[in-house]
């Protein structure tokens, strides 16, 4: 369902050829972020490659969170919160140099809880191209039925776009919010445990959704579920309390991890 | 001793709950049993529709078109008012202010539905109808546009507290799922949170509605009593429940006039009936939808 996946997003081409086309899609360095006074994340410095796969893993309250949330600033929406430190996206400077709401744009999300809008499968899917200023109705259902095809759902609600999307299930939710997220034809797509509600086969296919989206997108997942960094993600990194701990290939990090910490926590001993 | 007095509790507590139920049927009755004798003298079509109200003079008319009319001027003048004010007070208390200044607000809010409706009556004599007068070139300030001003103030607490409850129930999540696909704070409010407030706005809208219908006291005193056919908002009116309080004390009890101010009594049951319904339907449409 997604094998006409290379002709979708290629007027992407005019970003790819700025300098970032060597290699780094979002560069932190020395980021730091405080709720409430209280530090989440500590001196995270780190380099997301142009259409990889990142995994980022770590026991609950590590940042995982807060570190994709800063990405595309969410974190703002908490009163409380403060950041430091530099993120650069394309080499651009995120807190200085892109609005946030088109950063929002070019940076998506998919929360860790499908949070389908009060509206049908087909303008939940619509609501960010026309947010963002798409008129033409043939556009708008293009957009929609290409979302909903890389997200692999679109065989599932093909003949019910009208529907409420609540009715939808957990996964085909999940998998809606993708598509939405797709939508507004974004750069980097970020993954907040997309996985953690739902079923093995639900996630299975969201699985495969990611790794055809790679050929377009750059993709962050954090997730806690370790065996899934494992299948899907080109490099790891493990984060604990607020640091990062090791950053390195997938097939590194789960055979020879340079850290005890990340060997203790992805052979279950703590976390 | 304990089963007693458990027994003795649920049965005054069961009686309490009855006794709403009650009030709320022996008024109903009462109401129809004064109201309806009007009916055995005057046909329904002519009180309903009949556009002359001269109860006294003989033979007397009892048309009461003028004062629904009358009613209605007035209250959809003051919704007109109240409504995008409040609307727009709820967004920016429950989306918008800060937090020490949403305190204020609210507050403040709640002072306006504490002003009894005498005192914004007499405003409305003493301040209001003189402006309007001077501003509009009127003989009199007195109008339906005066009272639908004063009572657009009434209404707008309602409005306000139970727009603004719509807002704030909003499952945050669709906020942070619009926000987070690039909208901005103003097309999230627009275009997730308004929608899926949709049902509690209407709800206070007839709410609202209910709430200026039924006020007495300041129409009676602020919008100027000449039962005619209102023809503009800019000329004296006479809504349903002035005439019953400028004509009961005066009305020969056992009389057609008598009767007939029940009957309007009636009308405004059944039009308050209707708004509440509607208020009911309008929210839990709201609670089956999340």
């Amino acid at each position: 369902m997604v094998e006409n996946k290379s002709e979708i997003r290629n007027p992407k081409s005019e970003i790819k050829d700025s300098k970032s086309e060597q290699g780094n899609k979002i560069v932190t360095s020395k980021l730091n972020v405080w709720y409430d006074g209280k530090q989440a994340l500590k001196d995270i410095s780190l380099n997301v490659e142009m259409n990889e796969i990142m995994g980022v893993i770590g026991p609950s309250n590590s940042g995982k969170t807060s570190f994709l949330e800063t990405l595309n600033r969410l974190n703002e929406l908490y009163p409380g919160s403060r950041t430091e430190g530099q993120v650069l996206l394309d080499g651009k400077d995120i807190f200085k140099e892109i609005d946030k709401h088109l950063l929002r744009k070019k940076v998506g999300i998919v929360f860790a809880l499908p949070l389908p809008l009060p509206l049908s499968i087909f303008d939940n899917v619509a609501y960010g191209p026309r947010l963002h200023g798409i008129k033409d109705k043939k556009k708008i259902t293009e957009l929609v039925e290409q979302s909903l095809k890389s997200a692999a759902i679109w065989d599932e609600v093909k003949d019910r776009l009208k529907e409420n999307a609540f009715k939808l299930s957990g996964g085909q939710q999940q998998r809606l919010c993708i598509a939405r997220t797709l939508a507004v034809e974004p750069d980097v797509v970020l993954y907040d445990e997309p996985c953690s509600g739902l079923d093995p086969i639900s996630t299975l296919k969201i699985e495969e959704a990611m790794r055809e989206l790679k050929k377009i997108y750059t993709q962050v997942l954090v997730t806690n579920n370790v065996k899934q960094s494992a299948r899907v993600s080109d490099r790891t990194a493990f984060f604990l309390m607020g640091e990062m701990i090791e950053l390195g290939a997938t097939t590194q990090i789960f055979t020879s991890p340079k850290d005890k910490r990340t060997d203790d926590y992805i052979s279950g001993r703590f976390g | 001793m304990s089963r007693k007095f458990e027994y003795f509790i649920e049965k005054a507590i069961f009686l309490s709950g009855a006794a709403s139920i009650v009030f709320v049927a022996l008024i109903f009755i009462f109401l129809l049993k004064e109201g309806l004798s009007l009916f055995s003298e005057v046909n329904v079509f002519s009180f309903l529709f009949g556009t002359n109200w001269y109860p006294i003079s003989d033979p007397p008319q009892f048309g009461i078109l003028p004062l629904i009319l009358g009613s209605l001027f007035v209250t959809f003048g003051a919704i007109v008012i109240a409504v995008p004010l409040g609307l727009g007070a709820a967004i920016y208390t429950a989306e918008v202010a800060p937090k020490s200044i949403r305190g204020i607000l609210k507050s403040g809010i709640e002072l306006l539905a504490a002003i009894p409706s005498i005192v914004l009556g007499f405003i409305g004599i003493i301040f209001l109808g003189p402006v309007l007068k001077n501003i509009f070139q009127l003989q009199s300030g007195l109008t339906a546009l005066a009272g639908s001003i004063m009572l657009a103030f009434m209404a707008m607490p309602t409005i306000v507290s139970i727009i603004e409850d719509a807002i704030v129930s909003v499952p945050k999540s669709y906020k942070e799922g619009s926000l987070a696909l690039g909208a901005t704070h103003w097309q999230t409010i627009y275009r997730v949170i308004l929608p899926a407030a949709a049902s509690g706005i209407l709800a206070a809208i007839m709410l609202g509605i209910g709430r200026v219908i039924g006020e007495t006291m300041a129409v009676l005193m602020i919008t100027g009593n000449a039962a005619i056919m209102p023809t503009s908002f800019l000329q004296p009116v006479r809504t349903l429940t002035a005439t019953i309080a400028a004509e009961m004390g005066e009305a020969v009890s056992g009389s057609s006039h008598y009767y007939s101010l029940f009957a309007i009594g009636i009308i405004l049951f059944i039009i308050s009936f209707i708004i509440n319904v509607l208020a009911d339907i309008f929210m839990h449409r709201g609670k089956a939808n999340r």
